[in-house]
């Protein structure tokens, strides 16, 4: 095998040196009746060109494999990745290092994400982000934790039920062991958080709102973080399309304490749902709540610049049980390569991008609308929006994607159960205009 | 002495992204607008994120530079304990790299999304057959996300049965993941010690385990590099007072094909793809942390689960299930890291059964070398046969003041990244080696004649030591000011 450098002659003066006389008998150690007598039932081995051809076959039987065009978002979007960022996150020295806890050999993983903090801060207006988190999801399930611990004397958070889905599903497996309740947050036939059904809630810890939410809408936030500082509760935003605040006021300037997000959208290839990328940010008092890694700038024993890994305090390998979260690994190779995206892209190229990104989903949303589709609310959204589809859609939609490799919208009624025939449309700077044309005719013969 | 791999060479000073950028760069080409503008309402409008302003030479240039600070397994050893940090194959990244995979969007159905949920299945198939469990879910985003999602299933395992359990076992040779992830769902650590040996008596189990404890978390081989010989009779005292044991399989690359933990009374185990099955640490993730569990335990694996339904003769169809009553519910907002596990998939397609075997035979026959050829030089925590990894400390460096800290810092100039230094805590100042199966006889005798050389560096030179490492861009950081006045941002 060629990973296996052993000769048979390396094996020979090895084993001598250890006093045993074969491979077994390394194994001496576990009692015999332990071990498994029968070999491992597992395919052969294959060689490269075997292994291509399997994978190719594997891999084509994906829809995705052709040359789609993407109508779908919900937390995963198609947007353009510059041929620099792969290239340059191969380099074997980001991936093939671990966790950069020997910082005078680790000083590129150190700066980069050093710097991916700053901009992430930056993008969110927040004053700190920690180094990644696994998903949007889970992060939120953290900072809902954080909301909950700090306040003892309640244990309920309040949770848009324009929240992500899944995201509000995997903040209940976190909390449930714990005793801890999600109130769900009721949505107004704008599409939008109820604030008022807020307001009447008691005994609650902290409010979690989505924006853009779930169905593409831009919430208040400046009239959730209002209703917050009433009840003195934690604020927290989160969101699943980091292109938002490109164009869009951060959830920093309206007071949000703790902010989850996705950051897949920063270079960071679909994948099938991940490895995306969670963001992470907070305001400097929740600095030591935060769960996670932090970068940090010091100097070396030269009076050099240099960064470390810092706060480990707050770690579990440090304070074991007590620690703030049990996350070791994040996703630190995303979270450079988001870095390097925002790097290429710029001030003025996530700007045009993000613009770009909402001049096509007014596009496609009015070109819908033309054919049929009925808007079920005026409320101002990003990249994403809710349809009525006419009858007949779905079968269409079915046909669209196997047929022609259009995929048109993620049907909402598997999970919002009064949603039938209702469509969550995407459009981002990938699609042109001749696309969305393309696609409205279409669905004109639906 | 062989000739050592580290020496002094030109590398470039790099200044931080902001202090490059210039007003009006754009590294990136955008397409010319084909849709009317759509001005954003007012009251939602922000400023532009103030990110740097770049050429695309600036950002290549940034990128590689710092990666030039870095060291990699393709640079060298790195021989980091309990941490695996063998070869990451190139052809795993370019399997996932294919558009079929990295191009799949989440939600497009599973009609259209075969070929990854077959992957899926039969990775979840494969890994159950190398561990010995019925069932395996691939979701857990890391180690500690499988032991976090382990942990939940055995404490709906005991809500389900009644009666909630306020404690856990975990010996002081855990990682520190296994108190953290077990705090998660309200455990109370019970810690233990291990035995003379280095391993888990059961008699010490046996005293502490009772109708109030779900169980206990053991990792084996354990974090000395010792397989713990007595897990079955401590895992029929855990399962006699009706609790669950928990295993940590993140030392899994000494026993495959040898031993199945399935088999050993283990009731619900994590796998690290980053570690055991190939995949790149990526610099601290992304990772994979499946679990394996036994048949009591399917009903609350995470959802989605995969599903295989039989339709004719040769032809499967695979679906996502949900319908689940007694799941944990969701760990990932989608199905966890397809792109690391296509990596561990096509990792355990290239070794088969046999090669996955060899891997762990001559992960541990490195390891014993290692400890046999530097049983001289430094002092040996446990003086017995060893599994994937032996564990010294600096009992014999420390009359001339030197540390371990020391030696590892040393060792960077002479190439090698250093071993774990200063875990396990049960063993004083720690120097935890792990050379992995894909290094060779040559690689390792010049690491062992490289921490030879710093012993006698330590008896020689001692003070020339302790301003080790001196052909680094760095030397040693002042860590207590970065955490005193935290500076996290530029």
């Amino acid at each position: 095998m060629r990973y296996l450098p052993h000769t048979q002659e390396d094996i020979d003066i090895m084993l001598a040196k250890t006093g045993q006389s074969s491979l077994d008998e390394l194994f001496t150690t576990i009692p015999d009746e332990l071990k498994t007598k029968k070999p491992l039932d597992l395919p052969k081995a294959l060689s490269e060109w075997d292994l291509d051809t399997h994978m190719e076959g594997l891999a084509s039987s994906n829809i995705s494999c052709r040359d789609y065009k993407c109508f779908i978002g919900a937390g995963s979007y198609d947007h353009y990745i510059p041929a620099i960022v792969p290239y340059l996150v191969s380099r074997s020295e980001f991936a093939t290092a671990y966790t950069p806890y020997q910082p005078e050999v680790s000083q590129g993983t150190l700066q980069g994400i050093y710097e991916f903090q700053t901009m992430v801060a930056e993008l969110l207006g927040m004053d700190i982000s920690t180094a990644s988190h696994y998903d949007c999801g889970t992060a939120l399930a953290e900072c809902a934790l954080i909301a909950l611990r700090k306040n003892k004397k309640a244990n309920k958070i309040a949770v848009s039920s324009l929240v992500h889905p899944s995201h509000r599903q995997v903040m209940e497996t976190y909390l449930r062991p714990s005793g801890f309740e999600i109130v769900e947050i009721p949505r107004t036939k704008e599409g939008l958080t109820d604030a008022t059904a807020l307001e009447t809630m008691e005994g609650i810890v902290g409010v979690a709102i989505q924006s853009p939410n779930f169905f593409g809408n831009i919430e208040d936030l400046g009239a959730f973080k209002t209703i917050a500082d009433a009840k003195k509760i934690v604020f927290i935003t989160s969101f699943t399309e980091s292109l938002a605040y490109g164009l869009l006021k951060n959830p920093g300037s309206f007071g949000a304490d703790l902010v989850a997000g996705e950051g897949q959208s920063l270079g960071i290839a679909k994948s099938f749902g991940g490895p995306g990328l969670g963001l992470l940010a907070g305001s400097k008092k929740m600095m030591r709540n935060l769960p996670g890694r932090f970068i940090g700038r010091t100097k070396d024993a030269n009076g050099n610049d240099g960064y470390v890994l810092t706060l480990a305090t707050r770690e579990q390998h440090i304070r074991r049980e007590k620690a703030s979260s049990n996350i070791c690994s994040n996703n630190g190779l995303n979270a450079m390569t988001a870095a390097m995206y925002l790097a290429t892209v710029g001030k003025i190229g996530i700007r045009e991008i993000a613009q770009q990104n909402h001049d096509k989903a007014v596009y496609l949303k009015s070109s819908l609308e033309k054919v049929g589709f009925e808007s079920v609310s005026d409320s101002p959204f990003f990249n994403e929006f809710v349809l009525k589809a006419p009858k007949g859609f779905s079968l269409k939609r079915a046909d669209l994607i196997q047929n022609q490799y259009i995929f048109a919208g993620i049907d909402l009624e598997p999970y919002y159960s009064d949603l039938k025939d209702h469509y969550l449309f995407c459009a981002t700077e990938k699609v042109s205009k001749k696309d969305i044309d393309q696609l409205a005719k279409e669905v004109t013969h639906a | 002495m062989h000739k050592q791999p580290g020496t002094k060479g030109l590398i470039f000073n790099e200044p931080q992204l902001w202090d490059k950028s210039r007003e009006g760069r754009c590294a990136i080409s955008l397409p010319r607008a084909d849709v009317e503008q759509a001005p954003m309402d007012e009251r939602f409008i922000g400023d532009a994120p103030e990110l740097p302003q770049l050429s695309e030479l600036d950002v290549v240039r940034h990128y590689t530079r710092l990666s030039q600070w870095n060291f990699g397994v393709d640079s060298g050893m790195y021989p980091l304990g309990s941490c695996t940090m063998k070869y990451n194959p190139k052809t795993n990244e370019v399997q996932a790299a294919r558009q079929g995979f990295a191009g799949a969007h989440p939600l497009v159905g599973d009609e259209f999304s075969q070929g990854a949920l077959k992957l899926m299945y039969d990775l979840e198939q494969h890994l159950g057959e190398i561990t010995g469990f019925p069932a395996v879910t691939l979701q857990p985003a890391a180690g500690a996300h499988g032991e976090l999602a382990g942990m939940l299933m055995i404490h709906a395992y005991h809500a389900k049965k009644g009666k909630q359990r306020s404690k856990i076992i975990i010996p002081d040779t855990a990682h520190g993941t296994n108190p953290a992830s077990a705090s998660l769902c309200g455990y109370d650590s019970i810690n233990v010690s291990s035995g003379k040996k280095g391993i888990l008596e059961p008699a010490t189990v046996a005293a502490l385990m009772d109708e109030d404890t779900a169980g206990i978390m053991i990792t084996n081989p354990n974090t000395l590099g010792l397989f713990e010989e007595n897990i079955k009779e401590i895992a029929e005292i855990v399962h006699a007072k009706g609790g669950l044991v928990y295993g940590d399989g993140a030392n899994m690359n000494a026993i495959m094909g040898v031993v199945k933990p399935g088999n050993l009374g283990i009731d619900v185990l994590h796998l690290n793809l980053h570690k055991t099955f190939s995949t790149p640490h990526g610099g601290g993730g992304p990772g994979s942390g499946p679990v394996g569990v036994v048949e009591e335990l399917i009903p609350f694996l995470p959802v989605p689960r995969i599903e295989k339904n039989r339709k004719g003769k040769d032809l499967s169809t695979y679906k996502f299930v949900t319908d689940c009553p007694d799941t944990i519910g969701r760990m990932h907002t989608f199905y966890g890291h397809f792109g690391v596990m296509v990596k561990a998939y096509s990792y355990i397609l290239s070794m088969g059964g046999e090669g996955l075997r060899k891997t762990s035979q001559l992960a541990v026959l490195n390891a014993n070398y290692i400890k046999e050829s530097l049983r001289d030089v430094l002092n040996l925590a446990y003086d017995r046969p060893c599994m994937h990894e032996c564990v010294f400390n600096d009992k014999l460096q420390k009359e001339h003041h030197i540390t371990t800290m020391d030696m590892a810092k040393r060792l960077l100039d002479y190439g090698f990244h250093p071993p774990t230094v200063y875990f396990p805590l049960v063993v004083e100042a720690a120097f935890m080696v792990e050379p992995t199966e894909t290094e060779s006889k040559e690689d390792i005798d010049q690491f062992i004649d490289a921490v030879k050389a710093i012993a006698l560096e330590a008896l020689e030179n001692p003070e020339e030591l302790k301003k080790a490492p001196l052909l680094t861009k760095v030397t040693r950081l002042d860590e207590v000011a970065a955490a005193r006045k935290p500076c996290l941002r530029g």
